[in-house]
């Protein structure tokens, strides 16, 4: 399903003066472009996030993802093996695997009981010798010529990582050694499920892909953060990027706060600080680099969470053009004790759909979605920090990741 | 009042304090110690600790309140309760008790959708003379939640 790169797109945007500083609002709400990006984007050289391997403890486990509007199970094979395919009986093209996630030794379609094992391939079609001699497939009929569409995957850190595309570089590659050394930090012990849920956000999903990137809002939209000094932007942090620009890393080191005065003006630190139950925010080290907050993002839906002791994954993937499902999923590691699991079971409440510094986000781009509405041929401004995609060392006052964002998604959209 | 009256009471009452917009009066429904969790099915039924938002006392749910009404940023909306019969059964010190839900949003531009349906898992215990929550679990059918939840269900 590889993409060729040209010039021409089916929809004739055509990219403002300003290069990545610039953002035409019709990229959020145009359907052509919306199409575009299916195939260029998420079924181009990408890897895409499916799900966890701990998803798929045993053989046999098998679980549905999507890969922008494509439906996708990953199974696990009787070997152990992760597979991924395109969820899409190659006979009629029915949804094959039903369930959210089950167990089975071969996964048959409901329609016309054609079924397949584990890795996608095709093992026998119901009547394909006829009844009584009469009917069935023609005689050159080859089973090995129609299977499950596969996917590439790649396991990395126990993420499952899949693509279309055969240009997509391996995972490591993709990533480049930051943002594979910080993934490996936070997700490379064993790890646990400790609960998940979604939120639908009424927007594009390239305005959370913004978002997620954007360290400038998150201590003036979200008080609680700043109040009560979870992640300022007066704490020694700042935004690293992956050489491509398209993966970023905001961090701070909540132990270096130094009080600044640019916050007595803001909104966000107006708020009194003290907690009736200050439980919520115990935490313990547990990294000696002194990082305590970091969001992790991986081009073009992943993120990778861990604000003081709330580990999670989070994706978010679109379901249709102004509309996106953002799921949080909860992790702690195998050798947490209960002390920790229930910390981090407190500090959840920070995150998710109802997080004390996240649920703004449920709505603010939803703000741009419906603030932009006609106004399809302006731009956002995005200058913050300067006009480069570069790591921000020492400052998150800047709009650098998303800029690293529109940066990749030019170079696949060919905009 | 019998049990059941009494019960149906504190369920209705709460309901009221939320749809009415009264929300400082929400943790006082809960002992001291009370906890507040809501949750999804499928998390409930894995057995997973973490849902979408925990309290594991009446101040936790008070800086929950302080926070909706002075930090967080969210388009103003209001919740109407639908309540089903409850059922209940002596536990411990206490009443063990079972209920139905639907939750109604009412956005600022009159869009009414159906927010949430689930159940109440309570533990109800008599605390100073009134019945009190000692804790209740909201277990919501969807995985889903529309927009963001700030206001308690």
């Amino acid at each position: 399903m590889d993409v060729p790169v040209t010039r021409e797109l089916a929809s004739d945007l055509v990219w403002p003066p300003g290069g990545v500083t610039r953002v035409p609002f019709r990229v959020f709400s145009d359907p052509a472009i919306y199409a575009e990006e299916q195939r260029r984007l998420f079924r181009g050289p990408i890897w895409n996030f499916l799900c966890l391997e701990i998803e798929l403890p045993n053989p046999g486990d098998w679980r549905l993802a999507t890969v922008g509007d494509v439906p996708v199970v990953v199974t696990r094979d009787e070997h152990g093996t992760i597979h991924a395919m395109v969820n899409r009986c190659a006979h009629k093209g029915a949804l094959v695997c039903l369930q959210e996630r089950g167990n089975a030794k071969a996964l048959t379609c409901v329609y016309h009981s054609w079924s397949y094992d584990l890795a996608g391939r095709l093992q026998s079609v119901a009547f394909r010798h006829g009844i009584r001699g009469k009917g069935g497939m023609p005689e050159d009929f080859d089973a090995a010529q129609h299977r499950l569409e596969p996917l590439r995957i790649e396991v990395f850190s126990g993420v499952v990582f899949g693509t279309f595309s055969d240009a997509t570089v391996p995972v490591e590659d993709y990533l480049g050694a930051t943002m594979a050394r910080m993934i490996r930090r936070n997700l490379g012990r064993p790890h646990r499920l400790l609960g998940m849920h979604s939120q639908i956000i009424h927007n594009n999903w390239k305005l959370y892909a913004e978002n997620v990137r954007d360290s400038y809002h998150a201590t003036l939209l979200h008080t609680f953060y700043t109040t009560f000094k979870v992640n300022r932007l007066d704490m020694d942090g700042g935004m690293l990027l992956s050489d491509d620009g398209r993966h970023s890393i905001s961090y701070a080191r909540r132990g270096t706060l130094q009080q600044s005065d640019e916050y007595q003006k803001v909104h966000s630190a107006q708020y009194d600080s003290a907690l009736a139950a200050p439980q919520l925010l115990d935490t313990w080290t547990e990294f000696d680099d002194g990082i305590t907050h970091c969001i992790q993002t991986i081009f073009p839906t992943l993120v990778v969470q861990l604000t003081l002791n709330s580990l999670a994954v989070r994706f978010f993937t679109p379901r249709g053009i102004d509309r996106t499902e953002l799921f949080w999923i909860y992790l702690g590691y195998q050798d947490d004790t209960e002390q920790q699991t229930r910390q981090r079971l407190m500090q959840s409440n920070l995150t998710g759909a109802a997080g004390l510094v996240s649920l703004e986000d449920g709505c603010i781009n939803e703000f741009v979605q419906r603030g932009t509405r006609g106004s399809e041929n302006r731009n956002a401004f995005l200058e913050m920090g300067g006009r480069e995609v570069a790591s921000s060392d020492g400052s998150r006052a800047t709009e650098t990741g998303i800029r690293g964002f529109w940066q990749g998604y030019r170079e696949l959209m060919g905009v | 009042m019998t049990v059941r009256e009494a019960i149906e009471e504190l369920c209705a009452d709460y309901a009221e304090a939320i749809d009415d917009g009264q929300l400082e009066r929400w943790p006082g429904l809960f002992t001291a110690d009370g906890e507040y969790q809501i949750i999804t099915r499928e998390s409930h039924d894995a057995g997973l600790p973490i849902g979408i938002l925990y309290c594991d006392s009446r101040a936790m749910m008070e800086d929950r309140v302080r926070a909706l009404r002075t930090a967080n940023i969210y388009e103003p909306h209001a919740y109407r309760h639908l309540l089903g019969r409850p059922r209940f059964a002596p536990d411990g010190d206490g009443l063990a008790v079972r209920s139905n839900f639907c939750v109604f949003r009412i956005a600022q531009d009159g869009d009414t959708v159906t927010f949430a349906t689930g159940r109440y898992m309570d533990r109800i215990v008599s605390d100073g003379g009134a019945l009190r929550f000692r804790s209740r679990r909201v277990i919501i059918d969807s995985r889903r939640v529309d927009i963001l939840l700030v206001l308690p269900l």
